[in-house]
């Protein structure tokens, strides 16, 4: 997949080099073309991201002007000033929001679907496989189902329009539970057995040697949970009404409402909530795409 | 292969299965009690938010359920008949959004399958970049659909969006109302989830990809299998499970479309991108008529397991091929 992929491809003078290996040594159209394609695609997948930088630094006629310029003249922060110090919409306040609820929400799942998934993996007990089925069930039950239920249940426990509406609810993850219990599976038993002839207790031998073992597997799972958290939009829109309690994405809604035609202000909302994502995504890009590949092979 | 790394790029779906065989039976390492411990933080959240609501959320469609009143008094099946009986209110604003959702849903699928498949054929082969483009083209599903959508609302803009901008100069049609009129506001919303999507199918089918033995090829190419007849007799049965699975994922996850619309098109014009999950969400959490949107996303979901039953028949494991 990246650069260590080379188990196949490894330089074996007995097989036919491929297209793109010869296309390495000498520069072919065919090469050429490709770059050209590629480049162009991404392109299309880049320049709406730079065009929202972009625009978040003009000012209110430049946004609203036509045709569209790629290099704000004069360059200006009003957009942010204007922003963070609104009253109705207190951007700074959605960002602290979003922080608290993605990682609070991060950490709960991470923590209760590796208690769960580790005793899925190694314990023995009556109704294990029921239980592990139902939870793998659930993967396969349309979200929209619980949308109705679960407000009356926030609801009871007075948590509309609170943090813990969108930290709770989504906490019991499926997936994590499956990919997290996929992992403890293939840590060597031994190694478990030889701690419990030393004493260790299950807990122990948990926190001790299984979580450490794991590092790469929690690390992914968290991140996975937090992006999704923290883009999470339906659930917080009808959750979270007063604008002091949303998160950045109801936030952008309320936004829109607010100020519909004032680009500049939607585009500086819009980078503040992209910009943590997107640093997270550059340096730890690897975990992401390796944890949403994987999600693939459990087909 | 070492056990101690995981989540290292390259893992192959041999690995991957050889994780699968049970834990072996070994002497009492634990009390009765110790695995219902670890078990018992997830199982009170996903008892008290997936599996009750779920009953729950039967419950709630069998009665007149509102939010803001006292009674909720017990209707039988009423709120299901009102949904087929199309002399009641609800009948026709829900079989619109049950339309909506259909036709972004048809038009999506097909997208969302091919076009990631050959950014991943591309990408599979081995030249200098690879992880940069991959990068690049998996960068917008990281943002949330809110961001997503507030920016193309902008560059869809009518008068001084970029789309329309750039249509121009190349000498098109320039003044179509992406977000206000049909069919062009499908095109935007299927447009839009495409460029935000793809990245995401794109990767898991490079992953299957990967995992395709290069040995198979080789065998093909020694029979005197050509580039297209490699392509259908060796890429796609490989790619047959996870065809499944991402046809699986990605109906699942057209049918719930709601941010798109909701802040492009605001459902519009009229209600006609107002799609289901905006219907029920709209009936049952601002209008409060609970029963009726329950009953409202049980029909969703009835129709979805139809699907995905459509889904794993079609792609089932048959003897002769």
């Amino acid at each position: 997949m990246t650069t260590t992929s080379g188990v196949h491809e490894a330089t074996d003078p007995t097989t036919i080099p491929t297209d793109a290996q010869k296309g390495r040594r000498t520069i072919t159209p065919r090469t050429v073309l490709r770059y050209v394609l590629l480049v162009l695609l991404g392109l299309i997948f880049v320049s709406p991201l730079i065009f929202m930088i972009v625009t978040s630094f003009k000012t209110r006629g430049e946004a609203a002007g036509f045709p569209p310029t790629w290099i704000p003249d004069p360059f200006s922060t009003d957009a942010y000033t204007s922003i963070l110090n609104a009253r109705g919409t207190p951007v700074l306040r959605w960002f602290t929001n979003s922080l608290i609820a993605a990682l609070a929400n991060s950490a709960l799942v991470v923590t209760t679907a590796a208690m769960a998934a580790y005793a899925l993996a190694r314990m023995e007990f009556r109704g294990r496989g029921l239980i592990f089925g139902l939870i793998i069930g659930t993967l396969f039950v349309p979200p929209v189902i619980l949308v109705i239920p679960n407000y009356l249940i926030v609801g009871e426990l007075r948590w509309l329009n609170t943090l813990a509406a969108v930290i709770v609810p989504t906490a019991a993850s499926a997936f994590g539970v499956f990919f997290l219990r996929q992992f403890f599976l293939a840590i060597p038993e031994e190694l478990e057995e030889a701690a419990r002839l030393d004493g260790a207790s299950p807990l122990q031998i948990f926190v001790k040697l299984v979580l450490p073992l794991s590092r790469p597997a929690l690390a992914t799972l968290a991140l996975l949970a937090l992006l999704t958290n923290w883009n999470d939009f339906l659930w917080p829109v009808y959750v979270l009404f007063s604008p002091e309690m949303q998160t950045l994405p109801a936030g952008l809604s309320t936004l829109q409402s607010a100020n519909a035609v004032r680009y500049d202000l939607l585009m500086a909302g819009a980078v503040i909530a992209s910009v943590p994502v997107l640093i997270l995504f550059v340096f730890l890009q690897r975990f992401i795409i390796e944890g949403v590949s994987r999600s693939g092979l459990k087909g | 292969m070492s056990t101690t790394r995981v989540a290292a790029p390259g893992d192959t779906v041999d690995a991957v299965k050889k994780d699968q065989r049970a834990p072996r039976r070994g002497v009492a390492k634990h009390g009765k009690v110790t695995p219902w411990l670890f078990l018992a933080p997830y199982l009170v959240l996903f008892g008290a938010f997936v599996i009750l609501p779920v009953l729950l959320g039967f419950w709630i469609s069998l009665h007149r359920w509102d939010y803001t009143l006292p009674n909720k008094p017990f209707v039988g099946f009423r709120n299901y008949e009102q949904l087929f009986d199309s002399s009641s209110r609800q009948f026709e604003a829900f079989w619109q959004s049950m339309q909506a959702t259909g036709i972004f849903t048809a038009a999506s699928v097909p997208l969302l399958m091919v076009l990631p498949l050959l950014v991943a054929l591309v990408m599979n082969q081995k030249f200098p970049g690879r992880n940069l483009f991959r990068a690049v083209y998996f960068a917008p599903y990281v943002l949330g659909v809110a961001v997503v959508a507030v920016l193309w609302r902008y560059l869809l803009d009518a008068n001084i969006g970029l789309v329309n901008y750039y249509l121009g100069l190349l000498g098109l049609p320039d003044r179509t109302a992406w977000t206000t009129s049909l069919p062009a506001a499908w095109v935007a919303l299927v447009g839009v989830t495409v460029w935000w999507t793809l990245g995401y199918n794109s990767v898991i089918y490079l992953a299957a990809l990967q995992d395709i033995p290069k040995e198979l090829y080789e065998a093909a190419r020694v029979d005197g299998a050509n580039k297209w007849q490699q392509f259908w007799n060796v890429t796609m049965p490989g790619l047959r499970p996870v065809l499944a699975f991402i046809l699986m994922i990605t109906i699942l996850a057209s049918a719930n479309m709601f941010g798109q619309s909701y802040l492009i098109t605001q459902g519009g014009p009229g209600r006609e991108t107002r799609t289901a999950i905006y219907q029920i969400a709209e009936t049952g959490l601002r209008n409060y008529q609970m029963g009726s949107a329950a009953a409202m996303s049980y029909v969703l979901t009835a129709f979805l397991m139809v699907l995905s039953v459509a889904v794993f028949w079609l792609f089932r494991e048959r003897k002769t091929r």
